[in-house]
């Protein structure tokens, strides 16, 4: 503990000190573009940030390739850089990146530009960056605090639109009960272990007898803080109203990097600590994953508003994800981190063309506003169109490939139970994703404004759609790079 | 050239002509696609397809006074577009024409190009403890099954693309079409060209999304979009079988690349499950239930009579040529499977005639003319899983081969009809079109005549073989015989019942119509007049053992005979094989067809008052026919409110849909219940209502609770759910 400050840490921390650095340049400098249609020069600081940020993930990556260490350990044990940590922060990166893309033409038609939203971008993506690193509880909570807290803020950023407001303050209220439960399960694993380390929790939980009650009653209240944040059931509520009402763009943010950023907070938490009282927490999360698919599906068959439709079909994908850690085996593990990327870039990719639809005077997030699309701009329908096959897992798009690893996991360590009840759910979301299909192929062209499109748009939209297409057919980079990253 | 190591490239050629379509299409189009929602007084369906042509000149002078210039060019890439798209699909027939005359002369008839691996796995314990890596690679096999499909799916494919720059010249969306179409092709070929069940599953959703675009065409008749829909929504829960059974046969056999199932199932490893239904009659029933789905089987063929919204070629290419075969071709290329599997078998086999005679009963009484095609399909289809359930894989190949000749032939004659009587679907509004429209009622003749089952046409050799196989082996039953017989003469009957209500006796066609009949283009009889000599000669390659033919006369079963030959296919065909008992079944069935032809030339022709006596006499019987069973409405009731609509919203926001689709759903329960009797009606029905719309007040007051935006009730859910937790750790 005598050198805090040493080469090791500074190397490990680089990337989170750039992310954070060009936050607060944005925040000290904001009035440097006074008017709105300045502002969009923050959109470039936050991809020259991310930029930096991923020079020094790729140089950590470098160093494990060459050392062949299988991690960087700094601040003694708190932080820990391995594959699994890079991986999820390759995601992060592109997430921020394409929600930073569409943000600004995004926030001037909705009247919000301010230099803030981007610093806020950028520090939650720092936050992210300690859930997917920390393997301290302390850490963790840390990580998962500093995101959390400007997920608040981005989601009530439209300060004059109602729907805006309440899903901010609904949001903050529930996360904050959430994370209640998740500190109480936190302080018994310290009051188990003596220490917040991970490696320390696991050693001392693998010492309890099987069953016991302190180490179920750890296990349960953490389970319900790490289920809320990746929204599944029943601690899902909170997500139809705030991806209805937060600003379209943090919508795809909030679905896409902070559900994987939670997925890598909560595998390290399952697979690291809890992994002793496995026998406990697999039927837990097997009804959990169960109750989540169902809603998910269920409820989004009657939805109406395409955001709110979206917040559904990402529970139920919530769902699907769980089942690999049920399996458990390599394949599952990998199943969920090939799923995570993937649902990374159909997801931002759908939610890139509602944005498009968010004209002056036009909300656009209405099913029936994707009317005739195909017949207006043939390039976004037929673009939107891979987005919703990927989404229900139709070959040879890149969102087969995360269900069939999850399914396949499931076959082999003999779950064919949920195997069954998987597929056939997938079978029922081909119902409402294709409602949307068939209202932009099949429905009467009703609105003729053009769509609000930009240059961050476009680019954005042939990055998620080139790798929705790419991956599905030659999935083989991504593959190799998720087999390296998975948790032992 | 060396044709077989570039396989790959035969669906890339279509491939190609979709994207120019699909990306540089609406370039091509004459007129602006905006307009195409909007343009008053153009009704352009295939119902009105004829007025569409008579308003088409002046439309189009409008067209060049509003964007001048841009239709000029239009018409001449039009022409571009006719050309590039049935040409790449010649290509592929060329290409695949090649590959198969090279395979000839190959000794072990099987060759694989393998592209890149596509999905790659982990090394894995497998149930008995080997150890396996499960990949599927990007690659192709061709072998004399894949061999007749590609050829199929070429050939015909090009016949009905030159159709179709016939008979789709008058509509908007020309590219479109064609670019969807291309697509097929492509996404067909993957499915019968993929070396293992991974990569067929690309081609087999691929169709399935062409399928629906193309159904869904002319866009703005909401029927059709809601028949595109319903086609993929049905095939999905099939594709859920498909999935399943893949993943069942990659965790038992570690592999699914074709070639490896089949070693490793013929290795000896395996035993026939004679006594039980065990692991392999599993995975053969998922892969079965796939193929229900795709080949429009009970319990799931109800989206094939509803997808003839679609354009009339695609009805004759999808609907009946290709796609709808791929479950066929799927279980064909599992007979290593289905042979260690005689009770997965029977099902097959079970389902395949129930669903023939159930379809042919239908078609009796359908006054569509599309509508009759339609169930006739889904009867030949059944007679292909006779055959397969049966044991005997090439039969159901062969008839997979002749029933795409005379089938596409069907299907486009009835364009040619419905063209020529503007676009009039409707049976009791046609007669007497024989001599106004003469290559159109000679092809479809000789296609009636094959599929009747007359000797010397193609569909005689196969529908008979069938039947023989049926009665004969192992697997067969004297009631898989007696069903396949009787659907054999009730097509004969419907089918005719088309001729005569189409060409023959007195015309029923409005006057004003009456003066447009004309017979269609070269583009269009061209394609006829081939698919009719297919119709005549395609079944001369299987000629029936007991005429003693050989080389080129039994030419079909020899050719395939390497992609099933094996110990198991052996024994069916040395079953009891007698020559008398053969010719009599023969002199059975085609005297069955006769008497049906008869039939119907006697009720429809020589005494037209006979069908309406019956009509009156047996109203149930008929009623329930013509309402097909009322399948769609108790899936409707059961399914689609029940559960999609009910359950959807019962977990989401509560809205009137939940009201409504209750009210819906005991709407169609009455409608069903109301043929049967009173007695129902009053009793039960009303209480079915007051029941259903009790529970559905009911179980509203927990969705109330659920979502209605009170953050409290958010947190007291998080909350139950963590009591929950605790609860399980008591219970336990």
């Amino acid at each position: 503990m005598s050198q805090y400050y040493s080469t090791n840490e500074a190397f490990a921390l680089t990337p989170a000190l750039t992310l954070a650095l060009f936050g607060c340049w944005i925040l000290v400098f904001d009035f440097l573009f006074a008017n709105s249609k300045q502002k969009r020069y923050f959109a470039l600081v936050v991809v020259a940030g991310l930029i930096f940020a991923g020079v020094g993930l790729y140089r950590q990556q470098a160093f494990l390739a060459t050392s062949g260490d299988s991690s960087i350990i700094a601040f003694s044990g708190a932080l820990t850089i391995d594959r699994f940590a890079l991986y999820f922060n390759w995601v992060f990166e592109l997430a921020t990146l394409i929600v930073a893309l569409v943000s600004y033409n995004y926030l001037e038609i909705e009247g919000e530009h301010h230099g803030e939203y981007y610093a806020l971008l950028l520090f939650a993506q720092c936050g992210m960056f300690f859930l997917a690193a920390g393997t301290d509880l302390v850490t963790l909570f840390i990580g998962l605090e500093l995101m959390a807290l400007c997920f608040y803020v981005m989601v009530g950023f439209l300060r004059g639109d109602k729907r805006s407001n309440e899903a901010a303050i609904k949001y903050l209220l529930l996360g904050a009960f959430s994370s209640g439960f998740l500190v109480y399960g936190f302080s018994i694993m310290y009051g188990l272990a003596g220490s917040t380390r991970l490696t320390d929790v696991a050693a001392a939980i693998a010492a309890r007898p099987a069953w016991d009650p302190l180490v179920f009653l750890a296990m349960t209240t953490t389970a319900v803080g790490l289920l809320f944040k990746i929204s599944a059931a029943p601690f899902h509520m909170w997500a139809p109203d705030a991806y209805e009402g937060a600003p379209t763009t943090i919508t795809a943010y909030l679905s896409v990097a902070s559900k994987a950023a939670s997925f890598a907070f909560l595998l390290r938490i399952f697979l690291g600590p809890l992994a002793p009282a496995r026998d406990a927490w697999e039927p837990l999360l097997a009804a959990v994953a169960i109750l989540t698919m169902t809603i998910g599906n269920l409820a989004a068959i009657s939805q109406t508003n395409i955001k709110r439709l979206l917040a559904y079909s990402s529970i139920s994908h919530a769902g699907y994800m769980l089942l690999g850690l049920i399996a458990g085996n390599d394949t599952g593990i990998q199943g969920i981190a090939v799923y995570v990327m993937v649902y990374a870039f159909m997801n931002l990719g759908a939610f890139l063309v509602v944005i498009a639809l968010r004209r002056k005077n036009i909300i656009g997030d209405d099913v029936d506003d994707m009317a005739g699309l195909m017949y207006r701009s043939p390039g976004y329908a037929v673009l939107m169109l891979i987005f919703l096959l990927s989404l229900a897992g139709i070959p040879p798009t890149a969102g087969f490939l995360g269900k069939y690893y999850i399914f396949l996991s499931l076959i082999e360590t003999h779950h064919y139970l949920l195997a069954v009840i998987a597929t056939l759910y997938v079978a029922v979301a081909i119902y409402y994703y294709f409602r949307i299909v068939k209202t932009m192929f099949v429905g009467e062209l009703t609105e003729k404004a053009p769509l609000a499109t930009s240059f961050g748009l476009r680019v954005a939209l042939g990055i998620t759609g080139v790798l929705t297409l790419a991956v599905g057919v030659y999935p083989e980079p991504v593959l190799r790079l998720a087999q390296n990253s998975f948790l032992r | 050239m060396n044709f077989l190591d570039q396989i790959w490239l035969i669906p890339l050629f279509p491939l190609f002509g979709a994207v120019v379509m699909l990306l540089f299409g609406s370039k091509l189009d004459p007129q602006p696609a905006s307009d195409v929602a909007v343009a008053p007084g153009v009704e352009l369906t295939h119902d009105g397809h004829e007025a569409a042509h008579h308003h088409h000149g002046h439309t189009h002078e409008h067209a060049h006074e509003h964007v001048t210039g841009h239709d000029h060019h239009g018409g001449g890439l039009k022409t571009v577009v006719s050309l590039l798209c049935p040409g790449m699909v010649l290509l592929s027939l060329i290409w695949s024409a090649g590959a198969v005359l090279q395979l000839a002369n190959v000794p072990e008839r099987s060759h694989e190009v393998i592209q890149f691996t596509w999905l790659a796995g982990l090394p894995f314990h497998m149930a008995g403890g080997r150890l396996a890596t499960f990949s599927a690679d990007w690659g192709f096999l061709l072998d004399p099954l894949s061999s007749v499909m590609i050829l199929v799916v070429t050939g015909i494919g090009f016949l009905i693309h030159v159709y179709s720059t016939g008979y789709m010249a008058h509509d908007n969306g020309y590219y479109r079409f064609f670019g969807y179409l291309n697509l097929f092709v492509f996404f067909m070929l993957m499915l019968v060209l993929a070396n293992n069940y991974a990569l067929m599953f690309v081609g087999w959703e691929g169709v399935g999304l062409c399928s629906y675009l193309l159904i869904g065409f002319y866009f703005h008749k909401k029927s059709a979009g809601d028949a595109g829909k319903k086609a993929f929504v049905v095939n999905r829960v099939g594709d859920a079988g498909f999935i399943l059974g893949m993943l069942l046969m990659f965790s038992v056999l570690g592999t699914v690349k074709f070639v490896d199932v089949r070693q490793i199932l013929g290795s000896g490893n395996f035993r026939a499950e004679t006594a039980g239904f065990g692991v392999l009659s599993t995975m053969a029933l998922l892969l079965f239930i796939g193929a229900t789905g795709k080949s429009a089987q009970i319990p799931l063929y109800v989206w094939l009579p509803d997808a003839m919204e679609g354009p009339t070629p695609v009805s004759a290419l999808i609907h009946a040529a290709t796609m709808v075969t791929a479950g066929v071709y799927m279980v064909a290329r599992s007979a290593a499977l289905y042979q260690l599997t005689p009770h997965t078998s029977t099902i097959v086999a079970s389902v395949g005639a129930f669903t023939a005679i159930l379809a042919a009963t239908i078609a009796l009484v359908q006054n569509d003319i599309k509508r009759v095609l339609a169930y006739s399909t889904v009867s030949q289809l059944g007679y292909m899983f006779l055959a397969l359930g049966v044991g005997a894989y090439w039969v159901a190949i062969f008839h997979l081969f002749t029933h795409a000749f005379f089938k596409a032939l069907l299907f486009l004659g009835s364009g040619s009809v419905i063209h020529a009587v503007s676009g009039e679907q409707d049976m009791r509004r046609m007669g007497g079109l024989k001599d106004k429209i003469p290559i159109t009622h000679w092809t479809m003749f000789v296609a009636a005549l094959a599929i009747a089952g007359i000797p010397g046409f193609a569909g005689f050799f196969s529908k008979d073989e069938i039947l023989w196989q049926a009665y004969s082996s192992q697997q067969g039953s004297n009631a898989l015989y007696v069903v396949g017989l009787l659907t054999a003469g009730l097509t004969a009957f419907y089918m005719w019942r088309l001729m005569h209500m189409t060409f023959y006796g007195r015309s029923r066609v409005a006057p004003e119509i009456e003066a447009h009949i004309h017979e269609s283009p070269a583009s269009m009889t061209v394609p006829l007049t081939l698919l009719a000599i297919g119709s005549v000669l395609a079944g001369w390659i299987g000629t029936p053992r007991l005429w003693g033919m050989s080389g080129w006369f039994r030419g079909f079963e020899q050719w395939l005979e390497p992609s099933f030959a094996s110990a198991a296919v052996e024994a069916v065909k040395e079953g009891a094989h007698d020559a008398s008992t053969e010719g009599i079944l023969m002199g059975v069935s085609i005297a069955l067809a006769l008497i049906g032809i008869g039939i119907a030339r006697y009720c429809y022709h020589i005494r037209p008052e006979i069908p309406g006596a019956i009509e009156a006499r047996c109203g149930p019987i008929h009623r329930t026919l013509s309402n097909k069973w009322y399948v769609d409405e108790i899936y409707d009731f059961l399914f689609v409110n029940g559960f999609a609509k009910g359950g959807g919203t019962l977990l989401g926001a509560f809205d009137r849909n939940v009201i409504d689709g209750g009210v819906n759903g005991a709407g169609w329960f009455t409608r069903f219940s109301s043929s049967f009797s009173i007695w129902w009606d009053t009793w039960i029905v009303d209480g079915t209502v007051r029941l259903t719309s009790l529970l559905v007040k009911v179980s509203s007051y927990p969705v109330r609770i659920v979502q209605t935006g009170r953050v409290q009730a958010y947190a007291l859910f998080v909350v139950v759910g963590a009591l929950a937790f605790f609860g399980y750790y008591l219970a336990r």
